[in-house]
């Protein structure tokens, strides 16, 4: 409780509440108030949730924070919320990134500024429900209201092709949802009248129900991580999302896909589960490996982290369906690393656009001689995308593999191509933007990083070097939930 | 029973045709410029209406005149959502009509005698009675489309509507001849009993019941029967769109589910067959054919022919559960529609109908409130939470699910899928695209403030439908189910 009111509410509505004030203040003339209205609320939304991490209890699996009251009590729907040590780190890390995308936005959007930074609070405020709802209408009717600011981040302030990039963002994971809906319904009949996620995980069910539930489920989340082969709406909205956009989009939104294979698909339907995993592994190893050489021969700087994240993602399904503790953590901590290390690098990439206009490569180079602390930094985050130990992409990729080979060698051999791949086109893209001469009269121009700027890449800096060398305070949190859910994994629930 | 109490459940439809003969006649001493004397009359009378209703709710089932007429929760409820739906009609487009000179006495005496049509369905326990409320109803609607005499594309649309209709009531009535042959009785509660005495010729039964479920599809405008909807809507001026398109469908609900659930409840496995292959196709046909329209109204009208299908869903799928959403799913339609046919109004002007899709380019930099208003009203449509459209879905594909027929509620959500594609386009169209035109949009304070609270009211009600949902679940509960 703060000033006696409960924290996750608080956390969800204190962002929606300052998006509706920023909405307030109406067309640009006032975009200097909508700015700094945006700014204080998107801080205080991520005040507000250190409470959630500092008074966390390490050492059970229990929804801790919970608040239970009735919503729609014809259906049994409750406004039921709390957190356990899966997903408080993602509320945390969501809450995190609302102000920096707000900062990222501060000069660079200049038409409608309150509506754009009215969506990003919005979102922030949606995004932390999905991740504490507790009640399967309450996490879809969050999960599904994502979609709408999402749609009209893309769509108004992205580039040249927005128009079909929300389109097919918008259908494509509508497609999912739906499915899933028809998928949770299902589960209310079964479960004997409840909407409890932690009555569905109770639930028995016989292999077929088990199987198609698990399909349905998997067309909802695996469009959102997005897994191979329904990745094809993640290129697409990332090259036309303003930046903001993009770093939410990577950040936050595609763990978001990741964290409902953990509170739905693998404790509700554990035998379908492991009925499947071959499939769900071969389709992991695929986006590691292949999606990781389609980066390679990216020319868009943005297409290429796009690519990247895919492949990152691909990581951390593998991790999930090898069903070992490594693993599950390593997963775990390779979605919060890759929160950061993607969201980072779309800002260093927003960055050179907001200069140049352009996110090709080949506009680019020896940026370094221009921009040396901006290369400083891109390199940290590039290495880190790579996997250099030391930084925090190192520990999660780590585990998995370590997992992996516990599970199976060759699994654990493909996984590890990506630590060759991951280098290669990441640093072969920084060598071609950073280093050699200057390319042209436009890099000569190029001014080095604001005050603003700096400010934003050191807390990520810190951040990242943080998590690599010291994991613990990461990995601490979640180590009894991840243990109990692959207890619970492990268990049949077949009739 | 005597007069008195015979009267009394059906006091709010005498005051109605009292009001409007009143109305009648006192137009005729008001000039051209005093109209609006006679709207507020008319407003009145739809108040005064909804007070009777109220006033005289009893809390079990009334029956009046020898069993010809009904009045229950689900009647009342229904009429105060017909009331309602009228009344927010005539304050959206007193504007539009004023212009158009087509705000006269006879279009607000006609709204009225609709309005009546429909009390009548809605509380109807006969057949005879029902067939004069659906009667009454379509004359008033047929002139009504018509009221546009130097508009050609209107008359078309009159005439159509009127042709198909009387078509329709033929198959109704010829249908319910048959019945009356099998079972010797017109009123719903004999009918039923005699039907499950097991007395009644089934092939006849079967092949009257045909006729009136196609009937009935006529009426509900569902695919195959479909036809006029699209003309019919696109050729009448938007306010008689938007009374054609509300309130109706409510009485049309109710028609349908008084005569297939009271009175033929026993034939349910032959008439729920039927109603899959209509929901089907309805769905299907309503939400493909409306992605090529470039016109809003004949959008508007496939996608109610899509919302239709999703209705006759929740009839099909019987019990409290099936009932109880589809009542939702059409006040929750009703509600949605008089938002989206509104803002079309809102948005025209003298010598200018807003009704096609380039109209809405840009709406967002010309007004970012009604454009958020529309976003709403549209995801609603298309059933995106947090508003309340999504919860229409949800109660009707639960109903679904339940009565056992999970594969129609996967094709739903795959059919409503391609539906979202064309509500998403009115959005992008708002919000993405440059305005071709830059009349300022000038509404009166009465209109924006209507098109406020029905927009806002569609996102409130997404945050809290739980009311709604257990006062249809009690509705149809008591109505439909107890006998």
């Amino acid at each position: 409780m703060i000033f006696g009111l409960p924290i996750i509410s608080v956390a969800i509505w204190l962002p929606i509440v300052f998006g509706i004030l920023v909405l307030a203040t109406g067309d640009d003339r006032n975009a200097p108030l909508a700015r700094i209205l945006a700014l204080v609320g998107s801080v205080l939304g991520f005040l507000v949730t250190i409470p959630l991490y500092t008074g966390f209890a390490h050492d059970t699996s229990e929804m801790q924070f919970v608040e239970l009251h009735d919503w729609i009590t014809r259906f049994n729907i409750h406004y039921h919320l709390g957190v356990d040590g899966i997903s408080v780190l993602f509320i945390l890390l969501t809450a995190f990134f609302t102000p920096i995308v707000v900062l990222a936005g501060w000069q660079v959007i200049e038409k409608r500024v309150a509506q754009y930074m009215a969506s990003f609070l919005i979102m922030s405020g949606i995004m932390i429900g999905v991740f504490s709802a507790l009640d399967a209408i309450l996490f879809y009717v969050f999960w599904e209201a994502m979609l709408i600011p999402m749609f009209l981040i893309i769509g108004v302030w992205g580039g040249q092709n927005r128009v079909y990039a929300a389109v097919k963002f918008f259908l494509y994971t509508l497609l999912g949802s739906l499915l899933m809906l028809v998928a949770l319904i299902y589960l209310y009949n079964q479960s004997g009248g409840s909407f409890a996620i932690l009555d569905f995980h109770q639930t028995t069910l016989s292999m077929t129900a088990q199987i198609l539930i698990f399909i349905a489920f998997f067309f909802a989340f695996a469009v959102k991580v997005p897994m191979f082969p329904v990745h094809t709406w993640l290129p697409d909205a990332h090259v036309e999302a303003p930046t903001g956009g993009s770093v939410v989009l990577a950040a936050i939104m595609l763990k978001v896909g990741a964290y409902g294979f953990l509170r739905f698909s693998m404790p509700i339907t554990p035998d379908a589960s492991h009925q499947l995993a071959g499939m769900m592994i071969a389709l992991s190893l695929i986006a590691v490996v292949y999606i990781g050489l389609v980066a390679l021969m990216q020319s868009d700087m943005k297409k290429l982290v796009a690519y990247s994240s895919i492949s990152h993602m691909g990581f951390v399904t593998l991790g999930f369906f090898i069903f070992n503790e490594y693993g599950m953590e390593g997963a775990l901590l390779q979605m919060i690393s890759h929160g950061f290390v993607s969201g980072a690098l779309f800002l260093c990439i927003g960055v050179l656009y907001d200069r140049m206009h352009s996110r090709n490569i080949a506009d680019y180079g020896g940026v370094a001689n221009t921009m040396p602390v901006f290369a400083a930094f891109f390199m940290l985050f590039a290495m880190a995308n790579s996997g250099l130990p030391g930084t925090s992409g190192f520990v999660g990729e780590f585990m998995v593999i370590l997992g992996a080979v516990k599970a199976n060698f060759w699994y654990a051999f493909a996984a590890a191509t990506t630590l060759i791949f991951g280098a290669a086109y990441t640093l072969w893209m920084y060598k071609r933007v950073i280093f050699g001469a200057v390319a042209n009269p436009h890099v000569a121009e190029l001014t080095d990083l604001t005050l603003r700027e700096k400010a934003i890449f050191t807390i990520l800096a810190i951040t990242v070097l943080g998590m690599g060398l010291y994991p613990l305070p990461f990995s601490e949190v979640m180590h009894v939930s991840v243990n109990d859910l692959l207890v619970h994994v492990a268990r049949s629930k077949l009739p | 029973m005597d007069l008195m109490t015979n009267l009394m459940p059906a006091s709010a439809e005498a005051f109605m045709l009292v009001m409007v003969c009143t109305i009648l006649i006192a137009d005729l001493l008001i000039r051209q410029n005093g109209r609006l004397i006679t709207y507020m009359l008319v407003q009145l009378t739809l108040l005064g209406c909804a007070l009777i209703t109220v006033g005289t709710h009893e809390s079990g089932v009334v029956y009046a005149f020898n069993n010809m007429y009904v009045d229950d929760l689900m009647a009342d409820v229904l009429k105060l959502m017909v009331y309602l739906a009228v009344s927010m009609m005539l304050v959206y487009s007193r504007q539009y009509l004023t212009v158009r000179g087509l705000f006269s006495g006879e279009f607000m005496v006609l709204a009225l005698f609709a309005t009546l049509g429909m009390m009548v369905m809605i509380s109807a326990n006969h057949f005879l009675t029902l067939y004069l409320g659906l009667e009454l109803l379509s004359l008033s609607l047929y002139a009504m489309v018509a009221l546009q005499r130097d508009s050609a594309i209107a008359t078309e649309a009159a005439m159509k509507y009127f042709i198909l209709g009387a078509l329709a009531s033929g198959l109704l009535l010829y249908g319910m001849s048959m019945l009356y042959g099998a079972t010797g009785s017109l009123e719903l509660g004999a009918v039923a009993k005699s039907i499950q005495s097991g007395a009644a010729d089934k092939n006849l039964l079967v092949f009257g019941l045909v006729f009136v479920v196609s009937g009935l599809a006529f009426k509900l405008g569902v695919v195959p029967f479909h036809m006029w909807v699209p003309d019919v809507y696109h050729g009448a001026p938007t306010a008689m769109t938007m009374l054609i398109g509300s309130a109706p469908k409510l009485a049309a609900f109710a028609f349908a589910s008084r005569i297939l659930v009271e009175g033929l409840q026993p034939l349910v496995q032959h008439w729920s067959g039927m109603l899959i292959i209509l929901a089907i196709a309805s769905m299907a046909i309503g939400n493909l054919t409306a992605i090529a329209q470039t016109n809003l109204k004949r959008m508007f009208a496939y996608s109610t022919i899509a919302h239709m299908g999703f209705l006759l869903l929740g009839l099909l799928s019987g019990g409290i559960e099936g009932y109880g959403s589809a009542m939702f799913y059409a006040v929750i339609y009703v509600l949605m529609s008089l938002g989206a046919f509104g803002m079309i109004m809102l948005l025209s002007r003298e010598g200018f109908e807003a009704d096609t899709l380039n109209d809405f380019k840009g709406l967002n930099q010309r007004s970012p409130w009604l454009a958020f208003l529309m976003l709403l009203l549209m995801f609603s449509m298309a059933g995106v939470p947090p508003t309340v459209g999504f919860y229409a879905k949800f109660s009707v594909l639960n109903a679904v699910v339940q009565a056992g027929h999970i594969w129609l509620a996967v094709v739903a959500v795959l059919l409503s899928l391609i539906g979202a594609f064309y509500y998403l386009r009115i959005v992008k169209l708002m919000y993405f695209d440059a305005p071709e035109s830059h009349a300022p949009i000038t509404i009166g304070q009465d209109t924006a403030l209507l098109i406020s609270v029905n927009g806002l009211g569609i996102l409130l009600l997404g945050l809290l439908p739980g009311t709604l949902m257990s006062v249809c679940a009690v509705a149809v509960q008591q109505s439909l189910l107890l006998h």
